[in-house]
């Protein structure tokens, strides 16, 4: 079981990547469409409307597929971000070492030692965010664990011998580092960089699930649930299904993350 | 440990927070409408009355002294004046201090004592049934989103078994030991969860290390029993490492509880945060996000210190 957990929880990140491609498109409700004769209040799950209706009458399942094209996409453009500046940081830090290593790894521990989640929240309440500056904000603030992987690949790899021998031949400090040295590191990046994935899920979920993260009408798994929760008594249908979804998205995540893992390091 | 080490290991808390509250400020004054963006959005307040806020605040002054001078300020322990409320934001965090920590302490507890014998049996019954089963609850408390489990915990124990409140600190009028009891319940185990996955995974590691070690087996080897080996001579190496985790953690349980005391109307610091984002409450943010990293940062010296003192192995020098 333990050897398949990956290799299930990459199936089913697909079809729910195709799902949420597929069901916004297929359905006969637009995300926003609000009918009239539903407004008021909750209506539960029936022929016409699978996962029922919210209070503006809008269709339920429509809306959590087309959210989840939102929160998927936000979760894997932040984990590009926190991989890009990590990657960039780390390897920046542990190829020169020296002053640069210093000011860089002193920075990091600057931002560690911020509570991540008041710290992303004091963020896109400041500048009040469309998409593009939450990825930017979401992935600005979790690179820190990537940047510290990465230096400490390239502070034992730089030292090796064909590293030498790239220098040698007269490589210089761009083409060691991104040509030699990089492929050398990628197991662990690759590694860090699927579980960001699932993070950045989550903390985009729990900004939108305060109101701070993407804003009505725009559904993503988060505000669902924000738009859910004074109806738990009342509609719990409408909770269920972007929760559980972020869960499983999730759990599926770090499930393969952790299967790469053992991959990638038995391998090597 | 010597006293040099800690002298210099103190040292250079000071560099870091300088670091943390320069990023805050640099952040604060990046933002449109900087800090007096809660009057920019008021109607009722006149450029004029701004413009003299403004130089009320200090705020018309070049940028390096104004953050010299805030930070002189937060030094002298003068945290400013709550914008919502009037009040000084100290009072307004100290009235606010005692539900977090009375919530943090019992998830701190609860952490502990499900974390230690889970992370110990799925060491000792490494790759049974019950370890594999145990590894898949982590991994799911690790990955269930808090505001939905505490939705779910809401509507299940709530308001359908009805067996305890949805939410809140107290019902009006009571104030028994078992009525705060009941309404901690349900905030303290869902806070818990993600401290108790993390740890068991954390410990159970660090066991099956400390059980390959040559001196377990010779513990074997003169006959003690299963549990005497596990306890007395695995768990104590394997807790070395385990007492830095929980104590760098125990500032993240503390700052960590926005959401779920946001979901359960909490009144700590958590939910002052929330409120106070929603007021644009400039002072109250920043006095809560230093004293959030400040705790950070001491709780990761604790974890040094207490690690160099633990372990007699550990020389800092």
């Amino acid at each position: 079981m333990t050897e398949n957990r990956g290799a299930l929880s990459l199936i089913f990140l697909i079809v729910l990547a195709a799902l949420v491609c597929v069901v916004p498109m297929i359905s006969p409700y637009e995300y926003d469409q609000e009918d009239l004769d539903l407004i008021g209040q909750p209506s539960p799950p029936g022929r016409a409307h699978w996962f029922g209706t919210d209070e503006l009458g809008q269709d339920s399942l429509t809306r959590v597929f087309y959210g989840g094209r939102i929160s998927l996409a936000v979760g894997l453009a932040s984990a590009l971000v926190a991989t890009l500046l990590g990657t960039t940081v780390g390897a920046l830090a542990g190829f020169f070492g020296g002053l640069i290593d210093g000011v860089l790894m002193r920075f990091t521990d600057v931002v560690l030692s911020i509570p991540l989640l008041p710290l992303v929240l004091l963020l896109s309440g400041l500048f009040r965010p469309g998409l593009a500056m939450l990825v930017m904000s979401i992935g600005g603030l979790t690179w820190m664990g990537t940047a510290r992987v990465v230096r400490s690949q390239f502070l034992s790899l730089r030292e090796l011998e064909f590293v030498d021998a790239a220098r040698a031949l007269g490589a210089g400090n761009g083409r060691l580092i991104v040509r030699h040295i990089l492929p050398n590191a990628a197991a662990p990046i690759i590694v860090s960089a699927t579980l960001a994935v699932g993070s950045s899920i989550m903390l985009e979920s729990a900004l939108s699930f305060l109101g701070f993260g993407v804003q009505p009408p725009t559904p993503t798994w988060g505000n669902l649930l924000k738009d859910a929760s004074p109806w738990i008594g009342a509609a719990p249908w409408l909770a269920l299904p972007p929760g559980l979804l972020i869960f499983a998205t999730v759990l599926a995540v770090n499930f393969l993350g952790d299967g790469l893992r053992e991959t990638l390091e038995i391998s090597r | 440990m010597s006293p040099q080490f800690l002298l210099r290991r103190l040292l250079g808390v000071v560099p870091l927070l300088l670091g943390i509250s320069l990023l805050l400020f640099i952040i604060i004054h990046l933002a449109p409408g900087g800090p007096l963006d809660a009057y920019v959005d008021n109607p009722s307040v006149t450029p004029e009355a701004l413009a003299q806020i403004k130089v009320a605040y200090g705020l018309d002054q070049p940028l390096p002294i104004q953050y010299f001078k805030w930070v002189k300020s937060l030094a002298q322990g003068m945290w400013g004046y709550s914008i919502r409320s009037g009040r000084p934001v100290t009072t307004e965090i100290a009235d606010r201090l005692g539900a977090t920590l009375l919530l943090g302490g019992a998830a701190l507890i609860l952490s502990m004592s499900l974390a230690l014998p889970i992370g110990i049996v799925t060491a000792a019954l490494r790759r049974s049934a019950w370890d594999h089963a145990l590894t898949f609850l982590s991994f799911a408390g690790i990955s269930v989103p808090v505001f939905w489990l505490a939705l779910m915990m809401q509507l299940l124990f709530a308001i359908s078994l009805g067996l305890l409140p949805v939410a809140g600190y107290e019902t009006i009028g009571s104030s028994g030991v078992l009525d705060r009891v009941r309404h901690l319940a349900m905030p303290a185990v869902v806070l818990s969860l993600a401290t108790v996955a993390a740890w068991s995974r954390f410990l159970r590691a660090s066991m099956v290390d400390a059980l390959g070690q040559d001196h377990i087996r010779t513990a074997y080897a003169k006959g003690h029993s299963t549990m005497g080996v596990l306890i007395k001579h695995a768990l104590r190496n394997a807790l070395l490492p385990f007492v830095t985790v929980v104590s760098m953690e125990m500032a993240s349980i503390i700052s960590g509880a926005v959401i779920t005391e946001t979901v359960f109307a909490w009144p700590g610091i958590g939910r002052l945060f929330v409120e106070s984002m929603d007021g644009r409450d400039y002072p109250v943010l920043m006095a809560l996000m230093i004293m959030g990293s400040a705790a950070l940062v001491l709780a990761n010296l604790a974890a040094d210190v207490v690690y160099g003192l633990i372990d007699p192995r550990i020389r800092y020098d």
